[in-house]
């Protein structure tokens, strides 16, 4: 094996307008190397990535790919020399097929007539399976991660980059696709894998680079690491885990019963008969892989949708017939998923967003009138309260980076002392040191005597909030049991469903 | 490849400034069309844009023009801000004029400080009617309303017409195509003695304080700023799309009706097949070139007012063509729509990019 790293990047920096993305970052990728790149959000990751991938040029440094310099100025010229990337949101388009989207990002000249027969085969060396003919809408989320591997794949690449891969992928799913990552790395392919999870970092990279602030602030073997002391690494301060009370639970405060929703969008899921209760105090966890009813579930419970069937009650009263505002009128209060264009309007200001889903409960609202002061008040209270931060109460929400907003948006819902507090993903894409804020905030608010309800694909957040739990799978909701009384492999097989295409086999 | 790349920080000054540019701009551009047309760039700009502004009589007739456009601006921008463009304001005048104009005529010599604000009332509802057309059909359909107005519109200088031609006909006219004049008591009160300026222009300056006030204070004001910026966050914020259509339509609609028998009654003062004259096309610029804010509107409402001014006074000074007037409307937009552009994007000149996936 020689000795000449792969890629080797040397001072690169990268400024943004008010922002230095990376400072002076060195980094040396090994042929055949798994190499890890993890820090929080806004470490400076993405931009890093971006560069080796073309899509951003280094303001300073150099990089070398097998010895011979190396300046990509766009992603083509990275593909010709064999860099291949997986995003981390998916570019594909649902209407078109496996195959077509596969030929859409490729180089010219590399797709051949035979491209069906290519992908098959490639999509069997590897494990892979994935029909080229198949529509992508119609692909489970857990498969869609491989028509952008398999396009890569296809392009014989010598470093293959993956941004945050399993965030949407099953316990079983993760474990085919690291097989798959360490085939590729015994025939000598480079993979730089972009995570915040420390586990999976442990168990697959042999070599990682902390990212902190735009900074190279550590180079370590992830395998002989724990995951709290890669967290500390990655934070830069010691983590404090947030002890789950052993409390006792009050009235019924949230009672679902047999809620169905017939979903009118063709690449929807339908919701079957849900029932649930959730108890003053109790954080009831609802996991599962994105799109298996989440949003529509959400948006059911938060009256965004009209329900099928079924019905709901706020303590005793019935709440199906009830647009947003009444159902806060009577308590609830509600954290959606996206941040920037649902829970928030991204270019209004922090207190127009104030009187988005405050205005009702803490009376900013007279005579139809708004009490411009109030919602000020509020939004500096909240602002306060959570630590968000921001230069000031003007700024609009797209200003904030998506921790700060996410604090604001669950701290404006918690300050209004729900009865009932809901939320979907309340830490999608937060950086660790935000998401343990929010988890103290929820679990406070639970211990003030709220029920509370979190709808996450983040099993490890659930593990440590939730009370009761339950999986949604294909708009069904699994049994509720009390957290901690299942394996992660049980609740692994739950959350697949019935999809039988999950190699459950083989793993580590 | 030009492309144009999003500005991180977008200067809230600088777009309350850009219709101010797109004035200085529009004049420039001005400049150089007189020159190549060989008449003095100089004198003809002043002919247009200062000249109607020395003299008493032009001036109110400034104000005649500004106030149907103010009125309906103002009812637009409502819509506008939602995302519900109602395209056919002058189909909404048009009807307002025509139930307004019909109430006065049927009314005709009866005596009352009441037959003009009932002729009003049905104005506005004639105009709220016409919009409840494209209203139902957007919310109960999901048919487009830009199509559904624009093409009502025709619709409504058509039943104009039909109707100028048959029942509405001044009986001892001779059979030309025009109602009676309307007497004294269901015309609108002059503003200013001897000239076609008349009391709507209160009205206009009214509406846009109240839309003031519904825009910065009211929940309904937040709802449409809302809805237009991000649909989602309306939903969540408990506001319901199909209200939020149905009233945005319902205020401009009834604006425009509002001015079109202000138009009738006023310094027309009768129905005639030629009343709509293209005030509920200029209106949708005047509530760009004002920011849809009120205040703006007002100004932009002026400004608009001046081109019709000044592009008469070209024809008959300079015997220019009468296109002259959209000529420079159109320049106005097309510049306050292309500095808008620049303001919040850089232009980034590159070669072409390789397709590949999300850049």
């Amino acid at each position: 094996m020689n000795h000449t790293p792969l890629l080797e990047m040397s001072g690169i920096t990268k400024n943004f307008p008010g922002v230095i993305a990376n400072d002076n970052v060195n980094l040396s990728i090994m042929p055949g190397q798994i190499h890890a790149l993890f820090g929080e959000n806004g470490a400076g990751k993405s931009t890093l990535v971006k560069i080796i991938y073309g899509i951003l040029r280094p303001d300073q440094g150099t990089m070398r790919f097998s010895g011979i310099p190396y300046s990509p100025s766009r992603p083509f010229e990275a593909r010709a020399q064999g860099v291949g990337m997986v995003f981390q949101h998916f570019s594909l388009f649902e209407a078109l097929s496996v195959a077509e989207n596969i030929a859409l990002g490729m180089n010219k000249g590399v797709v051949g007539a035979d491209l069906d027969y290519q992908i098959t085969e490639v999509s069997n060396a590897y494990g892979l399976a994935l029909d080229p003919k198949r529509y992508v809408g119609s692909l489970s989320v857990g498969d869609r991660p491989r028509v952008e591997i398999i396009r890569c794949l296809l392009q014989n690449p010598r470093l293959l980059i993956m941004d945050e891969p399993t965030s949407v992928l099953t316990p079983q799913e993760v474990r085919s696709l690291f097989k798959t990552l360490r085939q590729l790395s015994a025939e000598g392919c480079s993979i730089l894998y972009i995570s915040h999870k420390l586990e999976e970092i442990r168990i697959l990279c042999s070599r990682a680079t902390v990212l902190r602030g735009g900074e190279v602030v550590g180079v370590c073997d992830p395998s002989k690491e724990t995951a709290k002391s890669l967290a500390e690494m990655m934070i830069g301060l010691t983590l404090t885990l947030t002890e789950r009370k052993e409390a006792k639970f009050g009235d019924e405060c949230f009672v679902v019963k047999s809620l169905s929703v017939q979903n009118q969008d063709p690449f929807g899921v339908d919701l079957k008969d849900i029932s649930l209760t959730v108890r003053a105090g109790e954080i009831l966890g609802i996991a599962g892989v994105a799109g298996n009813g989440q949003a529509e579930l959400m948006d059911a419970l938060s009256g965004e949708r009209t329900i099928t069937s079924g019905s709901m009650f706020i303590g005793s009263e019935p709440i199906d017939q009830l647009g947003p505002t009444g159902r806060r009128r009577l308590g609830m209060c509600m954290v959606p998923e996206e941040r920037l264009g649902h829970g928030a309007a991204p270019e209004m200001s922090l207190w127009e967003n104030a009187m988005l889903s405050a205005r009702t409960r803490k009376g900013m609202e007279k005579n139809g009138f708004l009490d411009i002061e109030m919602a000020r008040d509020f939004a500096r209270e909240v602002a306060d309260a959570f630590n968000v931060k921001t230069a000031g109460i003007n700024n609009s929400a797209n200003s904030l980076s998506g921790g700060n907003l996410q604090k604001y948006i669950v701290g404006r819902e918690i300050l209004q002392n729900p009865s009932v507090l809901i939320a979907l993903q309340p830490t999608w894409g937060v950086d660790a040191a935000a998401a343990s804020a929010i988890h103290r905030s929820l679990q406070e608010l639970a211990n003030a005597g709220t029920a509370v309800l979190v709808i996450s694909q983040d099993l490890d957040e659930l593990m440590v909030i939730s009370n009761k739990f339950a999986v949604l799978s294909e708009g069904c909701l699994s049994e509720i049991t009390p957290t901690g009384t299942l394996s992660i492999e049980e609740i692994g097989l739950l959350m697949g469903g019935t999809r039988s295409d999950v190699s459950v086999e083989d793993g580590k | 490849m030009i492309r144009l790349e999003p500005r991180k920080e977008v200067s809230k000054h600088l777009l309350y400034m850009t219709p101010v540019f797109a004035v200085i701009l529009t004049i420039m551009f001005g400049l150089v069309l007189f020159a190549v047309l060989g008449e003095n760039p100089l004198a003809a700009i002043a002919t247009i844009f200062f000249e109607p502004l020395t003299d008493t009589f032009t001036l109110s007739e400034i104000i005649v023009k500004a106030t149907p456009l103010i009125l309906i601006a103002v009812g637009l921008s409502f819509g506008f801000r939602a995302g519900v463009w109602n395209i056919g304001a002058e189909g909404q005048f048009t009807i307002g004029a025509l139930t307004g104009g019909a109430m006065g005529l049927a009314l005709y010599n009866v005596e009352g400080v009441w037959v003009l604000p009932l002729m009003c009332l049905a104005g506005a509802i004639g105009g709220i009617g016409w919009a409840s057309i494209p209203a139902f059909l957007r919310t109960r359909f999901n048919a487009n309303e830009i199509l559904v107005t624009l093409m009502l519109t025709y619709v409504a200088v058509l039943l104009l017409s039909v109707l100028v031609h048959g029942p509405l006909k001044d009986p001892e006219g001779f059979n030309f195509p025009e109602s009676r004049m309307f007497h004294e008591a269901a015309t609108m009160p002059n503003l200013i003695a001897e000239t076609r300026a008349h009391v709507g222009f209160l009205v206009a300056l009214a509406a846009a304080v109240i839309a003031w006030l519904i825009l910065a204070r009211h929940v309904f004001g937040f709802q449409v700023k809302v809805m237009g910026q991000a649909p989602k966050a309306a939903v969540f914020g408990g506001f319901i799309e199909s209200r939020i259509v149905w009233i945005s339509l319902i205020i401009s609609g009834g604006l425009a009706g509002l001015a079109g028998v202000f138009e009738a009654a006023g310094p027309v003062g009768q129905l005639v097949p030629a009343l709509p004259v293209g005030y509920g096309f200029t209106a949708i610029i005047v509530a760009f070139l004002g920011r849809l804010n009120p205040v703006g509107i007002v100004l932009a409402g002026f400004v608009m007012a001046l081109t019709y001014i000044g592009g008469e006074a070209a024809q008959i000074k300079m015997s220019l063509p009468s296109a002259v007037t959209g000529v420079f409307q159109g320049m106005f937009l097309f510049s306050l729509l292309g500095i808008d552009v620049l303001a919040k994007f850089h232009v980034r000149l590159k070669p072409s990019m390789q397709l590949g996936p999300a850049e």
